[in-house]
């Protein structure tokens, strides 16, 4: 227990402390780069803007990411289960996973105009379904026939067979996916509320360090976007030892 | 009681599968599987069916199940139709496909949960473990499939494909990934199972040894497209011993086999395994 905490707390100190010393070492002013000492300040001078907007930028993250969540497993189960839906889906899906979001910014901050709160969920949901929706895909169409079989000669329902076999087997892929969705979904939120300005999220906390020339806090922001990550992160590791601890090898 | 070891003719055929033809589409052309299949299992019986590789053998077993129609002829079960899954049959393939987030008590469990949704935990629980103590598994039941050797995932599917009485169990080469001794082992077992709980079986194997070891009856198919090509009725005592392997009878029986065998893979018989001895 002390070793799983201790490392990786340990690890974290060791960065701070090269942070600090790169900067120390170059004479760096605070305008071109931030050392870990001056972000203390930076937070508590902020610490309610901080406290709101973190919270914002955390609340449209996870909306999108549930969003995602359910219409990547949608998604997955269709091109899953039918191999006409697959061929049809995969070119569009990949095109559109191609496409860069940023691009599409300003696309929907058009169409739905002011809808703040709407259009971020919207690019954390459509950054990161991507990975869901091709995983349990993935995990579905490769079910081994014999595991279908041991339910289907019984004459097992397809629902049962899906419940009882299909997705549990597919779960292990699924968290493998969320784990990159999670943080994609913040890439999303972040990138609505930092090039189309409105005012919520860090995002906005982060264009207004960067107006004022206020590097410290540009970077705080930054350390805090990376710490919001890390609990998402940590979140859906939790959720994959309930659901799906079976799948982790002991000593691994 | 069911009669158990019973000789065919007396008894009333369970399986019946009569001239069935099979062609798969590929997308290479039309592969014709099976042409011409006839098989009779009495009830109570044990068929295994042996054959050469890709013969259509696999296929034959999910017509049986109901996993799959022929294009021609017919397959009866219980002097009914076969026109769909039915969940008086119990399967078991080579690869033990238990379910790892399951422990082998919960994968045996599986078939009650479908056949049996009434059926209470205690109940299911217990004739679960009735079942992992026969084989052997008992003090096992709370691993996970990954914690048990291949021998024993073995044991614990043919359990699965048992917990729920079928009238009918489907082997497909359950024992062909092990190796020999944990095999020989696995006979016996099934030999026990059997002698416990009757049921008719159609095995699928690659041994010639295992076919004459555990079945009434050794079906020979021929290569692809496959037809059956002879059957040898296996005239043994009922309560076999791996000894009656090393018999001269069962060599002779052995001989035949396998000059069949090479008949059905298209080459001409040998004559190195001697005179070949009547079966009946």
């Amino acid at each position: 227990m002390l070793r799983k905490v201790g490392v990786p707390l340990l690890a974290v100190v060791v960065f701070l402390a090269l942070w600090e010393l790169l900067v120390w070492a170059n004479g760096w002013p605070n305008f071109k780069m931030a050392s870990p000492s001056d972000l203390p300040p930076a937070f508590w001078q902020y610490k309610e803007l901080f406290l709101v907007m973190g919270w914002q930028t955390l609340w449209r993250t996870v909306v999108g990411l549930v969003l995602a969540v359910i219409f990547g497993t949608l998604l997955g189960m269709i091109i899953g289960f039918s191999r006409i839906a697959r061929d049809a889906l995969y070119p569009l899906l990949v095109g559109f996973n191609a496409v860069p979001k940023a691009t599409l910014v300003p696309v929907i901050s058009l169409i739905f105009i002011g809808q703040h709160d709407f259009n971020t969920v919207l690019m954390a949901f459509m950054i990161s379904f991507f990975p869901i929706a091709v995983s349990v895909g993935i995990g579905l169409s490769t079910l081994e026939p014999e595991y279908r079989d041991i339910l289907r000669a019984l004459g097992a329902s397809r629902m049962s067979i899906f419940r009882k076999i299909a997705l549990p087997k597919t779960l292990p892929e699924f968290f493998g996916a969320l784990k990159v969705s999670a943080t994609l979904a913040f890439i999303g939120t972040n990138l609505v509320e930092i090039v189309s300005p409105h005012g919520r999220g860090l995002g906005a906390l982060f264009k207004s360090g960067e107006t004022n020339g206020d590097y410290p806090l540009m970077f705080a922001v930054l350390i805090a976007l990376a710490f919001l990550g890390i609990v998402l992160y940590y979140a859906v590791i939790f959720l994959e030892r309930i659901f799906a601890g079976w799948a982790e090898r002991e000593g691994g | 009681m069911r009669p158990v070891f019973k000789k065919a003719e007396t008894i009333e055929n369970l399986i019946e599968i009569k001239g069935v033809k099979h062609t798969y589409t590929t997308a290479s052309g039309p592969l014709p599987v099976l042409d011409g299949l006839d098989v009779s299992v009495p009830a109570g019986t044990f068929a295994a069916v042996v054959g050469p590789s890709g013969c259509g053998k696999s296929t034959l077993t999910r017509l049986v199940a109901g996993l799959m129609k022929p294009d021609e002829g017919e397959v009866w079960l219980h002097g009914e139709r076969v026109r769909g899954p039915r969940n008086t049959v119990g399967m078991a393939f080579q690869n033990p496909v238990l379910l790892e987030w399951r422990t082998i008590l919960e994968n045996v469990i599986l078939p009650l949960e479908i056949v049996a949704p009434r059926m209470s935990r205690a109940d299911r629980t217990s004739r679960a473990m009735d079942l992992l103590e026969m084989v052997g598994l008992a003090g096992f039941e709370g691993k996970r499939p990954s914690e048990l050797s291949g021998g024993m995932k073995q044991r614990a599917s043919l359990c699965r494909s048992l917990v729920h009485k079928p009238e009918v169990l489907i082997l497909d080469e359950p024992f062909g990934a092990l190796d020999a001794f944990t095999r020989e082992d696995l006979w016996q077992t099934m030999r026990d199972l059997r002698r416990a709980e009757p049921f008719t079986a159609v095995l699928i194997t690659h041994d010639l040894r295992e076919s004459v070891f555990l079945g009434d009856q050794v079906i020979v198919l021929s290569g692809r497209p496959a037809r059956t090509q002879y059957v040898m009725d296996v005239d043994l005592p009922e309560d076999r011993d791996l000894d009656v392997l090393y018999t001269p009878k069962v060599a002779g029986m052995l001989g035949i086999l396998r000059e069949q065998i090479k008949i059905a893979q298209g080459r001409e018989p040998g004559r190195e395994s001697g005179r070949p001895v009547e079966a009946h």
